[in-house]
């Protein structure tokens, strides 16, 4: 709910501040002090990415004798090796599979247990919203030793369900705090309606709440997309042989392997970090609305 | 409120009067109660309840909640994870990491992350958003862009940045060429130097994510209140700090929280760049590492988790006390919600 409110509001926002433009146009610019603190700013925040993209393209050669230069001649024999190679293929696959089972399981099991806690009345409704609040406190590092164990009684190590299930479970308090918010602001006037035309409560979960609650569930997947695809520890924990294992792991295994050949973990890296930079660059406007929507609870 | 039919837990939000709703209210006459049609719905409410949660309660209580419970029982044993524990040591675990050394030394390096965390990101991030909350050019561009370092991972980040501050990689070749070659250090293993290039490349992966929330924060406080301001002639450092401010305090409060919680468990980010002993030379180790080298890489899993239920508590401390006095008013209606 949050998150539509404050769209509406910078949507609303050029309307308001209108006035002040026509009054004084240069001020439409703002003054050149912000742009050149932003200009830096932004600068900071992406030389080291550029220097690991650009570096791919490098030779080691290159990049010993001047380590911080461009590419000179550019040359793509590293990113084509990469590309070719069946290890960076297998690692992007396990990474794949196991970020959308665990985006598909954290929607899934999130949107259900939300709708219940959001429109139910029961008497343990409150302790059940407390219990997924409480486990906002309870991060994967912290149980990662035990959790490990579990895993292993459950035969799931070297198993990637060992690293999407747990990875579901941690999903969820993130989920339903951003979505229970959400559900709850579907107007009570759509169920009452639904009712009269004899709709049970199921069918109105899947008929009007799975697609009234879309811009929640896109942010909670993205959220969780992302977080899969960057998670190191669990994997790390979990995952023993090279065939298993996510990008990630990769990129460390691969950097300490080659750890002579620079450009090519420049490559590789770059590489690995694509999708989620393609994924977040696609999906901007929904995960900084779902973090806003998440802050305010 | 307890269990009830579908129609009336409707009829029940609808008596009290959300804004939206209260003109419908009298329009529509409530159906006459009937005995067994209220049973069979209260049984099938009950069902559609337990069958919509169950998956995800189960779920969390096996992966999440268990494993922490595991941890506090495992934490009275000596155990090497194999078989059932039987070397039952009472709290000999606990007494070793409170005496030793080494955890003495991860705790101290934590606490200085936590401090610095909030020390460098809160004012940086609330000045930066304040300056890219006016209306410039390609100010969504910008937002994109900042947002960059949060969106990599960990790992990335860790060899990236490992590459770059190299004693002969690209940092010190760059202060060199731009004249600054006295300048030049050994960034990773100067133990007096080590912390802080991590808070600085912690600064550079987090400060974009603080940024965003203050934006978001700022961008929820009406303008009018800015309008009325400026009309009673308040300069715009006045507004700022007297208006601005306090109105952010809610986002600053969460942000904090979050970097605190970060804090604690700040593991990835070390472990890729100094690794397991280095770290520990260099002055950045963390308790998480702590917790890896001395459970599962020694083998002792007993030990280790018994270092989870230390960090488990000392989190759950930080965060109650947090919540007790600092965030009580913003999270009035969040956590306690249940209440309702």
């Amino acid at each position: 709910m949050s998150a539509t409110t404050t769209r509406l509001r910078t949507s609303r926002r050029p309307g308001t501040r209108a006035p002040a433009g026509r009054r004084d146009a240069p001020q439409k610019w703002g003054s050149p002090v912000t742009y050149f603190v932003a200009l830096l700013f932004v600068g900071v925040c992406v030389a080291p990415v550029l220097f690991i993209v650009l570096g791919g393209f490098r030779t080691n050669s290159q990049i010993t004798t001047d380590p911080a230069a461009l590419p000179d001649p550019w040359v793509g024999g590293n990113y084509l090796g990469i590309l070719e190679s069946s290890v960076f293929w297998g690692q992007f696959a396990n990474s794949l599979i196991v970020a959308l089972a665990s985006t598909a399981g954290i929607v899934a099991l999130g949107l259900m247990v939300s709708f219940v806690i959001a429109r139910y009345d029961f008497r343990l409704k409150g302790a059940m919203y407390s219990l997924f609040a409480a486990g906002l406190m309870f991060p994967m590092v912290i149980a990662i030793t035990p959790l490990y164990l579990v895993i292993k009684d459950l035969g799931l190590v070297d198993n990637l369900l060992g690293v999407i299930v747990p990875q579901i479970a941690f999903g969820l308090p993130t989920t339903v705090i951003i979505l229970v918010p959400f559900l709850r602001a579907i107007p009570n006037e759509i169920e009452e309606a639904a009712a009269i035309d004899g709709m049970s409560r199921i069918g109105f979960f899947f008929r009007m709440v799975v697609p009234l609650s879309l811009p929640g569930v896109v942010t909670v997947g993205i959220l969780g997309f992302v977080g899969s695809w960057n998670n190191y520890l669990l994997p790390l924990y979990v995952l023993n042989s090279q065939a298993n294992f996510t990008l990630p792991l990769g990129v460390q295994v691969f950097s300490s392997q080659y750890s002579t050949d620079t450009a090519k973990v420049l490559a590789f890296t770059s590489l690995a970090m694509l999708p989620a930079l393609v994924f977040f660059s696609v999906f901007e406007k929904r995960i900084v609305g779902g973090l806003t929507g998440a802050v305010k609870g | 409120m307890s269990d009830t039919l579908g129609t009336d837990t409707a009829e029940g939000r609808r008596s009290q009067g959300t804004p939206g709703t209260g003109g419908t209210a009298a329009s529509v006459p409530p159906d006459p109660p009937r005995a067994a049609a209220r049973r069979r719905g209260r049984a099938r409410t009950r069902l559609e309840i337990a069958a919509l949660s169950a998956p995800a309660v189960i779920t969390f209580l096996a992966f999440v909640i268990f494993p922490v419970a595991l941890a506090a029982y495992y934490g009275f044993y000596q155990w090497k994870g194999y078989g059932k524990p039987t070397d039952w040591v009472g709290l000999n675990n606990y007494r070793l990491i409170l005496t030793d050394p080494a955890f003495h030394d991860v705790l101290w390096h934590n606490g200085l992350i936590l401090v610095l965390s909030l020390l460098i990101q809160g004012p940086l991030a609330i000045v930066l958003a304040l300056l890219l909350n006016q209306r410039i050019r390609g100010r969504s561009t910008i937002r994109v862009l900042i947002f960059v370092p949060y969106i990599i991972s960990e790992v990335i980040v860790g060899t990236g940045w490992s590459l770059m501050l190299q004693s002969n990689g690209a940092a010190n070749d760059l202060l060199h060429r731009i004249g600054l070659g006295s300048l030049e250090a050994d960034w990773l293993s100067d133990p007096d130097l080590a912390l802080w290039t991590l808070m600085a490349i912690i600064t550079w992966k987090y400060v974009g994510f603080a940024v965003i929330l203050m934006l978001a924060g700022l961008q929820s406080i009406p303008d009018e209140i800015f309008e009325a301001a400026q009309i009673d002639g308040a300069s715009y450092w006045q507004i700022q700090r007297r208006i601005t401010l306090p109105l952010l305090g809610p986002t600053i409060r969460i942000w904090a929280f979050l970097s605190v919680i970060g804090s604690l468990q700040l593991f990835d980010l070390v472990y890729i760049i100094w690794g397991q002993y280095v770290s520990g030379t260099a002055g950045t180790s963390t308790m998480a590492i702590y917790m890896l080298a001395q459970g599962r890489n020694a083998g002792n899993y007993g030990y280790g988790s018994a270092v989870a239920v230390v960090m488990f508590v000392i989190s759950l401390a930080v965060a109650l006390v947090y919540q007790r006095f600092v965030l009580r008013r913003d999270l009035k209606g969040a956590v306690t919600e249940g209440t309702v």
